[in-house]
């Protein structure tokens, strides 16, 4: 996919430029992180205005969401085995991590639903439930894309070659949109879920 | 794919695009970044005109007390879009999208931006946006002003302002795009001989703007999709009865919307800098001082936005704080009109179209940015807030400042993005109609605000009629005006003079290829081997024998 094939050759037209994707996510990121930024600056305002917060009939749940934190961020730890693998171009490796992955984001996808469907209240019941579907559905949102893209990589990973030590732009790119979904929803969890504790 | 023995005549270029684009590859998904900027440029001024014919239809509304012209809704909608139309639909486009695309590739010594093809697709997102807008007429068109307040937006029109969020989104979305490729195109991509201190200065004010679009416009996004759900989805951040806040609506859209101002100035002042020590034949003053004032702007730029809000509620230490931050604002702003005044200052200056446009510049933004100090100034500001003296104040620098710029720009640039000249009288006659117009509309309004005319209305005392009357026939002529620029582009661009590789004797990059430049920019890239603005360094047969 790079083009880099003649690299040795020193071209006098068109020549190719370095591959500069992985910075383009991550100027991208920042950017993306700056909009959930907003959302945690609109529930800090709301915490800190509003007498109870959170209200008596929204209260959250706390043991399925530790356990789906513990999930997600052990799933970047996983990610980055199977970025690791394909640098010393061992592709069977990563197919494997990447696939845990996968499992991994699944899983917390399926109990971030049975949290919504088990909770007793909806999008609309009060102010503290909008904060909390809309800033979990679209971290939710986030951790789907994250999850296409993956599976993406495992796709594109079934030619052999297409990933090696030298070419792995893909997988490196999912791993740091993963990170990203991991490090909001760090955020979010200590946000919306502990400090409720206090 | 061994490219190197390919000539530099080779009919066809290895990567499958023809030799020369066509007219039809101009409606098409073309990742050649001299195409999206002619896209961004020519999109952008078919909506000036769409957003100019509502102001014609507002001023002629206003041109008498009574609401005798325009239902009320319709007024409301032409004063929604009108304003939104002009801020992301033509300076955005226009200034960021238009010559930011067009230009900085070629003068950085690039064959093309860092990622063209999502430069296509931020391209591609703004003919939605402008059919949402458009499209929302159906449902009578959003009613809350360009900065949607709710409770306001939540209560009118519902289905329009939800194409109005969404359409919003779109170019938000759009400048996000960009703003990754310009940063990174700029960052990585230069010809390998050029410096930091050799980046035109245009690149330079595009860096800044892109960091102001990457950090404000996810803020702006997040705000939408809160009032989008408030709307149609029984939220209710906004919605003081039921808990909500809307005070929180303004800080998330002014977090933006402050911003936005200078990504609608920070490109026009990157084109200030080229324009002036061209048609100046000088060195411009202050190279340094004038890109990192850029970067100042960008930076001081994101901590002034409660000025907007010192009506709001605002408690007295937030008035203090924004007060001073943005008066702090004025510093580099100020430096860079210092700069270009001393550029100015015994330059052998041509009179070009191009460079009266810049002058005129000058004038009308000294004019805007002092009344924004005023403003700013929370003491005056609570007096003034929400009248006419604001929207005198902001056309002053939106219309005096932007649209002077991207006009100046044109003039500027045409010849190397269509390889022929525009006709300098035409340019002459319509600066003149331009520079009588913009006064003769903007200046009257600081009067009406000062003497207590609330802004966003159809009817008014009948004490403020005369004023009001002259507002509408400045309106009028800057309407006039612009017929003799597009008769100016629409004619040159066929039948103008040939312009030849470099007509105005300019240093910087894009004038060492040619006019309009091949696809991939360069056969060989050319090599830097002196600053952008070294006149006088150079041996210059025309200054040496006039001299």
């Amino acid at each position: 996919m790079q083009g880099t094939v003649d690299s040795a050759t020193p071209t006098v037209v068109h020549e190719e430029h370095q591959d500069l994707r992985v910075l383009g996510l991550l100027t991208f990121l920042a950017s993306e992180f700056l909009m959930f930024a907003g959302f945690f600056a609109v529930f800090l305002v709301f915490r800190s205005s509003i007498a109870e917060w959170p209200p008596k009939e929204t209260e959250v749940e706390l043991l399925l969401p530790a356990v789906n934190t513990v999930i997600l961020v052990s799933s970047s730890l996983v990610i980055n085995l199977g970025t690791k693998a394909i640098k010393q171009n061992d592709l069977a490796k990563m197919r494997l991590w990447f696939g845990i992955t996968a499992a991994m984001g699944a899983v917390f996808l399926v109990g971030q639903v049975y949290e919504y469907l088990t909770l007793g209240y909806g999008l609309k019941t009060n102010l503290f439930s909008n904060c909390f579907y809309l800033m979990t559905g679209f971290h939710g949102a986030h951790v789907f894309i994250g999850l296409l893209l993956i599976l993406g990589v495992l796709w594109r990973s079934r030619r052999a070659g297409h990933y090696n030590d030298i070419t792995h732009t893909g997988p490196e790119m999912a791993e740091i949109y993963w990170h990203f979904v991991d490090v909001v929803w760090i955020v979010l969890f200590t946000l919306i879920y502990v400090l409720t504790l206090f | 794919m061994a490219q190197a023995d390919l000539s530099f005549n080779s009919p066809v270029a290895p990567h499958g695009h023809p030799d020369k684009w066509k007219w039809y590859h101009y409606f098409t998904f073309n990742v050649d970044h001299k195409v999206i900027g002619i896209q961004y440029l020519v999109t952008s001024f078919l909506f000036y005109l769409v957003g100019g014919f509502m102001a014609v239809m507002l001023r002629t509304e206003l041109a008498t007390p009574d609401s005798d012209f325009l239902s009320p809704e319709l007024y409301n909608a032409f004063l929604t879009n009108h304003g939104t139309i002009m801020i992301f639909l033509w300076i955005v486009p226009a200034a960021i999208g238009g010559f930011g695309n067009y230009l900085i590739p070629l003068m950085i010594g690039a064959r093309d931006m860092a990622f063209p093809k999502l430069n296509a697709i931020a391209f591609w997102l703004n003919p939605p946006a402008g059919a949402l807008l458009l499209g929302s007429f159906y449902f009578g068109g959003a009613q809350a002003g360009w900065t949607s307040y709710p409770p306001l937006s939540e209560i009118t029109a519902n289905a329009a302002q939800t194409l109005w969020i969404l359409a919003i989104v779109l170019v938000g979305t759009s400048s996000i795009l960009g703003s990754v490729n310009f940063l990174v195109t700029i960052w990585k991509m230069r010809v390998p001989s050029m410096k930091w201190d050799q980046i035109p200065l245009f690149c330079w004010a595009m860096v800044a703007t892109s960091i102001l679009a990457l950090f404000s416009t996810p803020v702006l996004a997040a705000g939408l999709i809160l009032l989008l759900f408030d709307i149609n989805f029984g939220t209710s951040f906004f919605k003081p009865d039921a808990g909500g806040n809307v005070v929180v609506y303004q800080h998330l859209f002014w977090f933006y919307s402050h911003p936005a101002v200078y990504l609608m100035i920070l490109p026009i002042f990157g084109i200030m800098s080229e324009v002036i020590p061209v048609h100046a034949r000088k060195p411009i003053f202050g190279y340094k001082a004038i890109a990192y004032s850029s970067l100042t702007i960008c930076l001081v730029g994101l901590f002034v936005w409660v000025h907007h809000m010192f009506t709001s509620g605002t408690p007295p230490w937030m008035r203090i704080f924004f007060t001073i931050s943005t008066l702090i604002v004025a510093v580099p702003t100020g430096i860079k009109i210092f700069s270009w005044v001393a550029t100015l200052w015994g330059g052998k200056i041509r009179y070009t179209t191009a460079m009266l446009f810049a002058v005129g510049l000058l004038s009308m933004f000294v004019f805007g940015g002092l009344s924004g100090v005023t403003l700013g100034t929370a003491p005056f500001d609570i007096h003034v807030h929400d009248t006419y003296y604001v929207v005198g104040h902001f056309h002053y620098v939106l219309f005096g400042g932007s649209v002077f710029g991207i006009y100046s720009a044109v003039y500027h640039w045409f010849p190397k993005i269509t390889g022929r000249m525009l006709n300098e009288p035409l340019g002459k006659i319509h600066f003149v109609l331009t520079f009588i117009g913009t006064i003769l509309t903007f200046t009257p309004m600081h009067a009406l605000g000062m003497q207590g005319m609330p802004r966003r209305v159809a009817m008014y005392d009948a004490q403020f009629t005369d004023l009001n009357q002259l507002v509408t026939v400045g309106a009028y002529i800057l309407a006039v005006s612009v017929i003799p620029f597009y008769i100016n582009v629409l004619w040159s661009w066929s039948k103008g003079q040939k312009a030849g590789d470099n007509p105005w004797n300019a240093l910087t990059l894009e004038w060492t290829t040619a006019s309009p430049p091949i696809i991939e920019n360069w056969d060989v890239l050319p090599v830097v081997t002196h600053g952008p603005y070294e006149y006088g360094h150079e041996p210059e047969e025309e200054l040496e024998t006039v001299s």
